[in-house]
C-alpha cells in the first residue's frame, strides 16, 4: 500500500485553475522529488494534502485514511512542514514541541521521549530551551522540522525544507531527509535541482496545475539538451513570456 | 465499512479534546508569561474602582450591597475584554501560523473553543480579584450573599458573550487594531439594545412589540435581573446561546481563512 496517495485533486482560485486532476503516489522508503516553478500549483497541492485547503474535487489517503472524510486520522499520519516554516516565535523550542506533541495527542511521558528523540534528529537539543525568537534562520528551520516529525508520522510533507539555509545546513538537512527517508514516505518541494539529485529516487514535475513528468531523476535529466536536470527543468517548464 | 463509524468518531472528540487542552494551556501562558493579562487585570481593576465609587457613589448609597460596582461591568466589558481578545486569531493571521495551526489533527471548533477558554480565563481571574468589594461590603453590613454570587455568575457569562464577539471579530480581522474596533462597534450593538432610550425610540417607532424582541438580544437586559437578584433560566439560555452562535461564527470564519 502506497503511504500517500493522491488521486485527482483540483483547485481553483477564482477563474484561475491552479491544481489540475493531480494524482501521485509516494510509498514508505521512498524520498520524492515535487518539482516546479513558481505559481506552478505546488504548494496549493500540498496544503490540499495536509487538510489546510479544501480540494474542489479529488481526494488524498495519508497512510490508508482520507483527507476528506478521515481528516483527523489522517492528520495524525501526517508531519507537514509548511511553506516559510511558521512558529510561534514567543515560545521555547521545547515548549513549541510539546504543544505540537499534545495537539497530536502524545502523553507526557511519550511527549517527552518524542521531544528528545526529534530534537536530537533535527540537531537543535542545544537550543531546546531558547526562545524561538532568538534563533537564527538555520534554527528555526530545523525547529520546524522537528515539530513535523515529533509525532513520529509515517509521511513527510516538506515544503522547501532547506530554504534560507546555509551550505553546512543544507548538508545536514539533506543527510537527516536521507536517514528519514529509509523508514518514512517523503514528498519534498524543492527548487533546488542539486537536492533532488542527491536526496530522491523520484521526482515530480508540476507546472501550470498540471504533472507533467513522473520518473526517476536521471530519466528527468536525459529529456534535457545537456543531460542535466537544470536543463530538462527549463526545457519543460520555459514560458513563452518569461519576465 | 463506513469510513464514519463510531472508533472515527472517538477518535476525533479525542484528538478535538487534546488540541483543546493544548491550545488553551498555549494562549494562557501567552497571557500569563507576559505583561498582557497583568496589565488587563491592573487597568480593568482601576476603573472598576474609579467608576463604583466615583460615579456608583459606592459610600454615599448606604447599602450593603455591590449595585454600583455591577452596574457597570456591561461598559467596562464592552472595552476592556476585546482587547484581550483581539490577539487570539489575527495574531495568527499575522505571523504566519494559522497554516500551522489549521493543519492538526483536530477540527476547528476545538481550536476555537480553546482559544476562547483561556480569555474567558484570564476574564474570571479578573473578576476574582474584585473579591475584596464583596469583602468590603459583608464588613460594612450584612448584604445577601446569594445574590452576590448569583450576579457575579451572571456576569462571568456576560464576558463570556462579550469575548466570544471579540473571538470572532479576531477571525474576520486580519490585524488587532481592526479587530478591537470592530469588537467593540458589535458588543456596543447587543448593550445598547436593551437601553430604555433605545427601547422606546424603537418602541415609538417600531412598536413595544419590536423593541422587546430587539432588547431580548441585549447582554445588558439579561444581566439586570440577575442584578436583581433574580435567576432568569431564559438568561442562562441566551448567554449559552449566544457565546455558542459567536463560537460557532468564529469557527465558520476561521475556516473560511484555509489556504490563505
Amino acid at each position: 500500500m502506497d503511504a500517500l496517495k493522491v488521486e485527482s485533486l483540483s483547485r481553483s482560485f477564482g477563474s484561475r485553475q491552479a491544481v489540475r486532476k493531480v494524482s501521485l503516489s509516494v510509498a514508505r522508503g521512498e524520498t520524492v522529488a515535487f518539482l516546479g516553478p513558481n505559481g506552478a500549483g505546488k504548494s496549493t497541492t500540498l496544503r490540499m494534502i495536509a487538510g489546510y485547503l479544501e480540494p474542489d474535487e479529488g481526494d488524498a489517503w495519508i497512510n490508508g485514511a482520507s483527507i476528506q472524510s478521515n481528516r483527523t486520522r489522517a492528520q495524525l499520519a501526517l508531519g507537514y512542514l509548511a511553506e516559510g516554516a511558521p512558529l510561534y516565535l514567543d515560545l521555547s523550542v521545547k515548549d513549541f514541541l510539546a504543544f505540537l506533541g499534545r495537539t497530536h495527542g502524545l502523553r507526557r511521558a511519550e511527549a517527552k521521549d518524542r521531544i528528545a528523540s526529534a530534537a536530537e534528529d533535527a540537531a537543535i537539543t542545544d537550543v531546546l530551551s531558547r526562545p524561538i525568537e532568538t534563533l537564527s534562520k538555520g534554527y528555526r528551520r530545523r525547529v520546524a522540522l522537528a515539530g513535523a516529525i515529533v509525532h513520529d508520522p509515517p509521511v513527510l510533507i516538506l515544503d522547501e525544507p532547506t530554504d534560507g539555509l546555509d551550505p553546512n545546513q543544507k548538508i545536514a538537512m539533506r543527510a537527516l531527509i536521507r536517514r528519514m527517508g529509509q523508514a518514512k514516505a517523503i514528498l519534498i518541494s524543492t527548487h533546488q535541482l542539486d537536492e533532488v539529485e542527491a536526496m530522491c529516487s523520484r521526482a515530480i514535475l508540476i507546472d501550470r496545475g498540471e504533472i507533467i513528468a513522473d520518473t526517476t531523476p536521471a530519466e528527468l535529466a536525459s529529456r534535457g539538451a545537456g543531460g542535466r536536470l537544470e536543463d530538462a527543468f527549463h526545457m519543460l517548464t520555459r514560458r513563452e513570456a518569461a519576465v | 465499512m463506513s469510513e464514519t463509524t463510531a472508533p472515527q468518531w472517538k477518535e476525533t472528540l479525542r484528538q478535538a479534546s487534546s488540541a483543546m487542552r493544548a491550545v488553551y494551556l498555549r494562549e494562557l501562558s501567552a497571557y500569563f508569561l507576559t505583561p498582557l493579562a497583568y496589565v488587563f487585570i491592573a487597568i480593568f481593576l482601576i476603573a472598576l474602582g474609579a467608576f463604583t465609587f466615583e460615579i456608583g457613589r459606592f459610600f454615599q448609597t448606604n447599602q450593603a450591597d455591590l449595585a454600583p460596582f455591577f452596574l457597570f461591568h456591561p461598559w467596562l466589558y464592552l472595552v476592556f475584554l476585546p482587547a484581550i481578545a483581539m490577539r487570539l486569531w489575527a495574531d495568527e493571521s499575522r505571523g504566519g501560523t494559522l497554516e500551522l495551526l489549521l493543519s492538526l489533527p483536530a477540527p476547528t471548533w476545538s481550536l476555537v473553543i480553546g482559544k476562547f477558554l483561556a480569555a474567558w480565563t484570564v476574564a474570571g481571574v479578573a473578576l476574582v480579584f474584585t473579591t475584596p468589594m464583596w469583602m468590603s461590603v459583608n464588613w460594612l453590613g450584612s448584604p445577601d450573599n446569594a445574590a452576590i454570587f448569583l450576579t457575579y455568575a451572571m456576569s462571568f457569562l456576560m464576558a463570556g458573550g462579550y469575548l466570544a464577539i471579540a473571538c470572532a471579530m479576531s477571525a474576520v480581522a486580519r490585524n488587532q487594531v481592526v479587530a478591537f474596533v470592530l469588537s467593540v462597534a458589535v458588543g456596543f450593538l447587543f448593550t445598547a439594545a436593551g437601553l430604555p432610550v433605545v427601547t422606546s425610540g424603537l418602541s415609538g417607532m417600531f412598536g413595544p412589540g419590536a423593541a422587546d424582541a430587539l432588547a431580548s438580544f441585549s447582554l445588558l437586559m439579561h444581566f439586570e435581573s440577575a442584578q436583581r437578584g433574580v435567576l432568569e433560566l431564559r438568561a442562562l439560555i441566551f448567554y449559552g446561546g449566544f457565546i455558542a452562535l459567536w463560537l460557532a461564527l468564529n469557527a465558520i470564519w476561521v475556516s473560511a481563512r484555509k489556504g490563505g
